[in-house]
């Protein structure tokens, strides 16, 4: 088991915000001690509620922020390692590691045209040796993300959301990544065009073998894409498993309380189902609580849990638990 | 067609709310925008009706018509409003805002829409029960207290004090819920509730909205793209597309019987407990342009057994099951394709 090879380790990483407070800074914990591997082609989903630090941690991952503390490696290479002082330049790394974002509004610039817009980071790592191989390219890759070779000229700002969406991919996949964090790429678009989208993901990955975080909110659509899921809250990884596992067999009084709250679409299914509703909001990673993130909204919640925060700890093949009491 | 059969219901007032061949359009630059084209749905006390379809189907417009708060572009063309017998589609701006509140609330995906960020949320509240009962100050303020309690804010008696910033999503909802139904109206239509909170949160709120109505006892018309709240929350559904109803029935024959071919490919393309292993099975093509509607029905562009009729002419509703009804010509397929095959 320990063999294994993974694309990418990610080990006790912290991202911690310098927030004011009156006269001092205190540090905002948006990510705190978060630890995941993911195989080669492999898609982890990662689930939580808005604000638990999901972005922070695909932000952080592609170095678009610096970390606090912890340790990266990517495809046997360290990039990054706080207690050992190693900091890698990521260039050479930033063609393995692509990002894809919620907005497909904002994160295009509209006055480009979409071969420029796929074309840049071909441009930027200087991956043709001509004029007609960048186009090539540029067409190869709006096939396939099933784009029209006649748009290549158009503008970003005359498609839709989930035109605009494929056109993010392609230009993420210009530069022929093995690792994508697709932030809630499907979250803006509407049911109807959502399908077509998580397809496309699906499709692509079988056939050139990306491995992909995928954030969402929509814990169904994370189910259907994902291999396996991470549960998030309050800046913790709480619960990890195999995608149909973690559904059928959840385990955390979190993740209990979150698969509960999904509306089914199914009449039958949603009149035979209790929602297991949460007390009150999540506290602010400014203000953490000791020991256990969740004990102040958990029915589990012992003594001990004040106290001690507990490890992620494996319940079985690769089912992964930080609980005291579950 | 359909109508030739339609149960005509002995006692109208069984009905809270009739309506019926609504028409609604916004005149703008680029011409008239029929966003509701001929809609008609009866509405049960203590019932929930859903209503669904993709964005821009409609459904808003629906929902303003009703309230009859319109842009200033839009308009009710055809069609009328009923409410409790009386045809409220020709009522003077003065009734309406007795009706509105008092009769009929609604409430909005952001709940800023409703509160106004430069007044506490005691204040807001109290104004609005004054509004619609003429209860004293000291009256207004009780209740105010009260209709807190009862959508679980805690600390009441401090909230009333704060102003809607200060409060996190889920509460600013349940604080508009609260103003929603301080004058106990007999309808609450509510836009969208939860689609901008997360899911605990959107549980939260649909539990409450579930409570509310078993102890007050009004009807819910649930307007939402979310196919899980609408099975959920649902007594009843309409489907809408392109302004117009294409299917309706109870939550089970909806989901369990789809006979419009919308319904059909919307069911298909959503993640399911039944499917996750296998492809999603997306509806084809681009959503629809209102300025450019097709001439038969809406959704026949989009349609993979679209028929030669289905591009010429608009389906009737066709009764498909017990209280079920569909536009859609596939009913009607061996009929059709009779015809087709004499032509
Ligand atoms: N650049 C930043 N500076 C300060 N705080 C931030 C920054 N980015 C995110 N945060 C905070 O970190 C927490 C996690 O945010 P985020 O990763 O965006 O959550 P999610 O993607 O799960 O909604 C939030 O409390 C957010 O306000
Ligand atoms: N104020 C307005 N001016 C012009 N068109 C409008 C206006 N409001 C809504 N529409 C149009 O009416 C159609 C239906 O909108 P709406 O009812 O909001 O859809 P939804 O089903 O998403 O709630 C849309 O195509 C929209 O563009
Ligand atoms: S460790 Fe304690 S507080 Fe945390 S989830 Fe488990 S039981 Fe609840
Ligand atoms: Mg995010
Ligand atoms: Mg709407």
């Amino acid at each position: 088991m320990s063999e294994e090879k993974y694309l990418l380790e990610v080990e006790h990483l912290k991202q911690y915000f310098p927030v004011a407070q009156g006269f001092k800074k205190i540090p905002l914990k948006a990510v705190d001690d978060v630890s995941f591997k993911i195989r080669p082609g492999e898609t982890l989903g990662l689930v939580g509620e808005s604000g638990c630090g999901k972005t922070t941690v695909g932000r952080t991952l592609l170095r678009l922020y610096q970390p606090t503390g912890g340790k990266i490696t990517f495809d046997g290479d360290v990039l990054y390692d706080s207690e050992n002082k190693i900091d890698k330049d990521m260039l050479p790394y930033r063609k393995k590691m692509q990002m894809v974002f919620q907005d497909p509004y904002s994160s295009l610039n509209p006055r480009m045209t979409v071969e420029d817009i796929i074309g840049e980071p071909l441009d930027v790592h200087k991956l043709y040796s001509n004029k007609a191989q960048r186009r090539e390219k540029i067409l190869h890759l709006m096939e396939l993300v099933g784009l029209n070779a006649e748009h290549a000229m158009r503008y970003a700002h005359e498609f839709s959301g989930g035109q605009r969406q494929r056109i993010g991919i392609a230009r993420a996949l210009a530069v022929d990544p093995t690792f994508i964090v697709c932030d809630e790429p499907v979250s803006a678009l509407d049911v109807s065009i959502q399908a077509q989208v998580v397809n496309m993901f699906e499709e692509l990955q079988e056939k050139l073998g990306v491995a992909y975080l995928f954030i969402a909110h929509d814990l169904l659509v994370v189910h259907h894409i994902s291999d396996r899921i991470a549960v998030m809250y309050l800046g913790h990884i709480v619960e990890i498993a195999d995608a149909d596992e973690l559904n059928n067999n959840p385990m955390h009084p979190y993740t209990l309380s979150l698969l509960s709250a999904v509306p089914i679409p199914d009449p039958e299914t949603a009149r035979n189902s209790k929602r297991i509703i949460l007390e009150g909001d999540v506290p602010s990673p400014l203000h953490m609580p000791s020991g256990c993130p969740f004990r102040t909204r958990c029915r589990y919640a012992t003594e001990k849990c004040a106290e001690v925060n507990p490890e992620l700890t494996d319940r079985g093949d690769g089912h992964l638990v930080a609980c005291h009491n579950r | 067609m359909a109508n030739e059969n339609e149960v005509q219901n002995e006692n109208d007032y069984n009905f809270l709310l009739e309506v019926d061949d609504l028409h609604t359009s916004f005149f703008t630059e680029n011409g008239e925008v029929r966003a509701v084209n001929g809609i008609s749905f009866k509405l049960e006390p203590g019932k929930t009706l859903g209503i669904v379809g993709e964005s821009g189907s409609g459904k808003s417009v629906t929902a303003y018509s009703i309230m009859q708060i319109l842009a200033e572009t839009g308009k009710i063309v055809k069609g009328s409003v009923t409410f409790r017998g009386e045809d409220i589609t020709n009522w003077n701006e003065k009734k309406l805002q007795e009706f509105r509140g008092s009769k009929v609330s609604i409430i909005f995906q952001d709940p800023m829409t409703s509160l106004n960020p430069v007044f506490t949320v005691g204040f807001q509240l109290e104004e609005a029960v004054r509004l619609h009962t003429g209860k004293s100050k000291e009256e207004a303020k009780k209740r105010a207290i009260e209709m807190l309690t009862l959508v679980g804010v805690n600390e009441p008696e401090s909230r009333v004090k704060q102003y809607p910033h200060e409060l996190s999503g889920g509460m600013r909802q349940r604080v508009m819920i609260a103003m929603a139904l301080a004058c106990e109206p007999d309808i609450l239509i509510a836009d969208e509730p939860t689609t901008a909170l997360d899911v605990t949160i959107q549980a939260q709120i649909l539990e409450l909205m579930q409570e509310l109505q078993k102890k007050m006892g009004m009807s819910i018309i649930m307007v939402t793209h979310d196919l899980g709240v609408i099975a959920s929350m649902c007594d009843e559904i309409l489907v809408m597309y392109g302004g117009r109803i294409c299917e309706r029935g109870t939550a089970d024959e909806i989901f369990y019987h789809p006979c419009h071919e919308y319904t059909k490919g919307l069911l298909r393309s959503i993640p399911k407990q039944d499917n996750m292993g296998e492809k999603l099975v997306p509806i084809g093509g681009t959503p629809i342009n209102l300025l450019n509607m097709p001439k038969g029905c809406a959704f026949c562009p989009r349609c993979e057994n679209a028929m030669k009729i289905c591009l010429t002419e608009q389906p009737d509703e066709y009764w498909v099951g017990d209280n079920h009804l569909a536009s859609c010509f596939m009913n009607m397929k061996d009929l059709v394709e009779n015809r087709e095959g004499r032509q």
